[in-house]
């Protein structure tokens, strides 16, 4: 606890020297390659500032634009328009060099010929005239940064004797020692295997925390974004769709896309209509919606919104149940599902209920969305 | 299992047959023929065995100078030919737009006939009765004496035998190089750059050692091919190489065995093992360096 405390007093100190991020009207467009091929806009239009001192995914799925945008951040590419400020300084037209942006790229960029010291030096030898450091000071701040990601005993390996960990530890030293202003991470955990990711994350939200670097991670798995992050950014082909804290995007799904593309199980989606202030499915007026007129709608439920009750509105046919301890998910179908099966998450008191051929539920309101059936739009009731 | 070895071995035996027969048979047979004394083609016969055939060739003012002549060869196109390869393919892989003309260019020489690019070297370096040549001519502006390439003084004949060698090897080392460079991941230029490295630095520090081992590659073969020069000094200085002082020892084993002064077997077979053991010499010193410097 007092450990936790310490690490809150230093991360709160540092973070004044951290900076914010306002990306304005960000557009990248790469050109057609042929005459018939369109022009394809990775970054459409971004707008919106990164509050200093937090975590940030950057989520979507893949091709979706996010390691583009992130490059677009670090310089390494130009945009097509609009501006890029590090607080209150324009850094559209700085080179990478001149950003004082610490990169970790998604295959980590380790040079193999470096030992993991030579590694994490590499940036700081790059310093010239009056900032230039001697020997003693480097592989004093080397060993510094290696010790908060617990590789300090592994500074004379090279990278192909380390895991797959460790080498992303050394990326982030390598990013970490030259005290950039703003960390950006490109896929950080998608080379790793499933625990070691679990494991990296938390490390990652330590570190994060520790330093309290403004830090923007790219990934295309939700889970990860909303377990580590402050902030969510949810964009699809360059579009930004949404932005908020994790659970706020989670409970407040703005369009389709957002409330399909967030959540395990994922939620499931209904062809549904509404009719006289009652929200059908199928047959079955399953909700009081009083306040949408009458039209075809997308009915979204996450897995939790369903209530086991004798007598429920909305009927399934039950398929089988899978048990997972606390709580069971019952495996649903139904006709007007646009999935193949229906997951609800129920607690486990209810399991002895569950003996028929069908099963009924009634809904939490709460954890329905009903969107627009050709926009995707959400309608609030 | 035994049965398994077996059929190892018979797959194995087309090559083994020819290597055998080609490569290791002859080896042996030039050692045996060193070491007879006066040995004969023709009857197979020789007077007696030691170590003259050996002390012979180390005394023969001509083995020598071609000893000589080879060395320089050696330590001067080696090193420059990889050198200007090196900058070339560099310079070929920053540029986009006429790239593949440039790298058509820089491939000619090695698709044209060696005596064909010897006759364009005479052209341009020898002295006629009517001409001196365009090197003389492009010299003369620069307030230079004309001087004869082909015919005259020792170091003349060598630069034009250097330039010619160093010209003839070039396009295969670039070939080779730029393939190197192409290879390296973009993701360390991209490192480098974030972190704010200098072009110069991004290019010692992790262009040079990515490319090592195909650079070791190029140095090793460099040394062995430039021992074995002989065709580049013919496509200049004709056949009769001792007397225009430009004999290598590959020429020099060619002459004992047809030349002019011809029919000397054993003598051959001892210069080639001479050749033979420095060349070894060097590619052991080479691979003992590269421990050190090539990262694979």
């Amino acid at each position: 606890m007092v450990y936790n405390y310490i690490l809150y007093i230093i991360a709160r100190e540092r973070k004044c020297g951290y900076m914010k991020v306002t990306l304005q009207n960000l557009t990248k467009v790469f050109p057609a390659k042929s005459k018939k091929a369109k022009d394809v806009i990775a970054v459409n239009d971004f707008d919106f500032v990164i509050e200093d001192g937090l975590l940030i995914g950057l989520l979507g799925p893949s091709g979706c634009g996010k390691s583009t945008a992130l490059n677009l951040i670090s310089g390494l590419q130009k945009p097509t328009s609009g501006k890029i400020f590090f607080g209150d300084d324009d850094v559209t037209n700085l080179p990478p060099e001149n950003r004082g942006v610490g990169l970790v790229f998604q295959n980590y960029a380790l040079y193999p010929h470096l030992t993991v010291l030579q590694n994490i030096t590499f940036p700081l030898e790059n310093r010239k005239g009056k900032d230039k450091l001697t020997k003693e000071v480097m592989v004093e701040m080397a060993t510094e940064v290696a010790k908060l990601v617990q590789i300090d005993t592994l500074l004379d390996r090279k990278p192909a004797e380390l895991s797959g960990g460790q080498q992303q530890r050394v990326a982030i030293a390598r990013a970490l020692v030259k005290k950039p202003k703003i960390l950006l991470l490109d896929e950080p955990l998608s080379n790793l295997d499933a625990r070691l990711r679990l494991q990296t994350r938390e490390e990652l939200r330590r570190i994060q925390k520790q330093t309290g670097i403004t830090t923007i991670f790219v990934t295309h798995d939700q889970e990860e974004a909303m377990s580590i992050s402050d902030m969510i950014v949810v964009m699809k082909e360059g579009v930004l769709h949404q932005i908020g804290k994790p659970q706020d995007v989670y409970e407040n799904p703005i369009d389709l896309f957002v409330a399909k593309f967030l959540g395990t199980p994922p939620i499931n989606v209904f062809d549904g209509y509404v009719k006289g202030g009652q929200l059908y499915i199928g047959d079955e007026s399953v909700l009081d919606v009083s306040s949408i007129e009458d039209k075809e709608v997308d009915v979204a439920i996450r897995p939790e919104g369903f209530v086991v009750d004798e007598n429920g509105r909305f009927t399934c046919n039950l398929n089988r149940i899978e048990v997972m301890g606390r709580d069971i998910s019952v495996v649903a179908s139904h006709e007007k599902s646009q999935n193949k099966d229906i997951r609800a998450i129920i607690s486990a008191e209810n399991m002895a209920r569950l003996n028929q051929a069908t099963v009924k539920f009634n809904l939490k309101p709460y954890k329905v969305y009903i969107f627009e059936k050709d926009s995707g739009k959400r309608i609030y009731f | 299992m035994k049965n398994n070895n077996l059929k190892g071995w018979l797959y194995l035996l087309p090559a083994i047959a020819f290597l055998g027969l080609f490569m290791v048979y002859p080896l042996i047979d030039v050692l045996i023929y060193s070491f007879e004394e006066g040995f004969n083609f023709a009857s197979q016969t020789y007077f007696g065995v030691g170590g003259y055939n050996y002390s012979y060739v180390l005394h023969d003012p001509y083995f020598l100078s071609a000893l000589k002549n080879t060395f320089i060869l050696v330590i001067i196109t080696v090193p420059l030919s990889t050198l200007f390869s090196l900058l070339i393919s560099v310079g070929l892989s920053s540029i986009q737009k006429i790239r593949n003309l440039f790298q058509t260019i820089y491939f000619l020489p090695y698709v044209t006939n060696t005596l064909a690019v010897g006759l364009v070297f005479m052209i341009l370096f020898k002295q006629t009765p009517y001409t001196n040549g365009l090197a003389n001519l492009v010299l003369g502006w620069f307030g230079f004496s004309p001087v004869d390439f082909i015919a005259g003084p020792y170091w003349a004949k060598m630069t034009v035998l250097c330039i010619y060698t160093i010209w003839v090897v070039m396009p295969f080392k670039i070939l080779i190089l730029t393939s190197a460079l192409a290879s390296v991941d973009e993701v360390y230029y991209n490192a480098a750059k974030i972190d704010g490295t200098s072009k110069f630095r991004i290019f010692t520090k992790i262009t040079l050692p990515m490319i090592s081992p195909t650079m070791f590659y190029l140095i090793i073969t460099g040394f062995i091919g430039a021992f074995k020069a002989y065709s580049d000094a013919v496509a200049l200085f004709g056949i009769d190489l001792n007397s225009a002082e430009m004999n290598t020892i590959v020429g020099y084993i060619y002459d004992m065995l047809y030349g002019n002064s011809g029919g000397y077997p054993s003598f051959a077979s001892a210069a080639a093992i001479i050749l033979f053991v420095i060349v070894l010499t060097i590619t052991c010193i080479n691979l003992l360096v590269s421990k050190k410097h090539v990262h694979y």
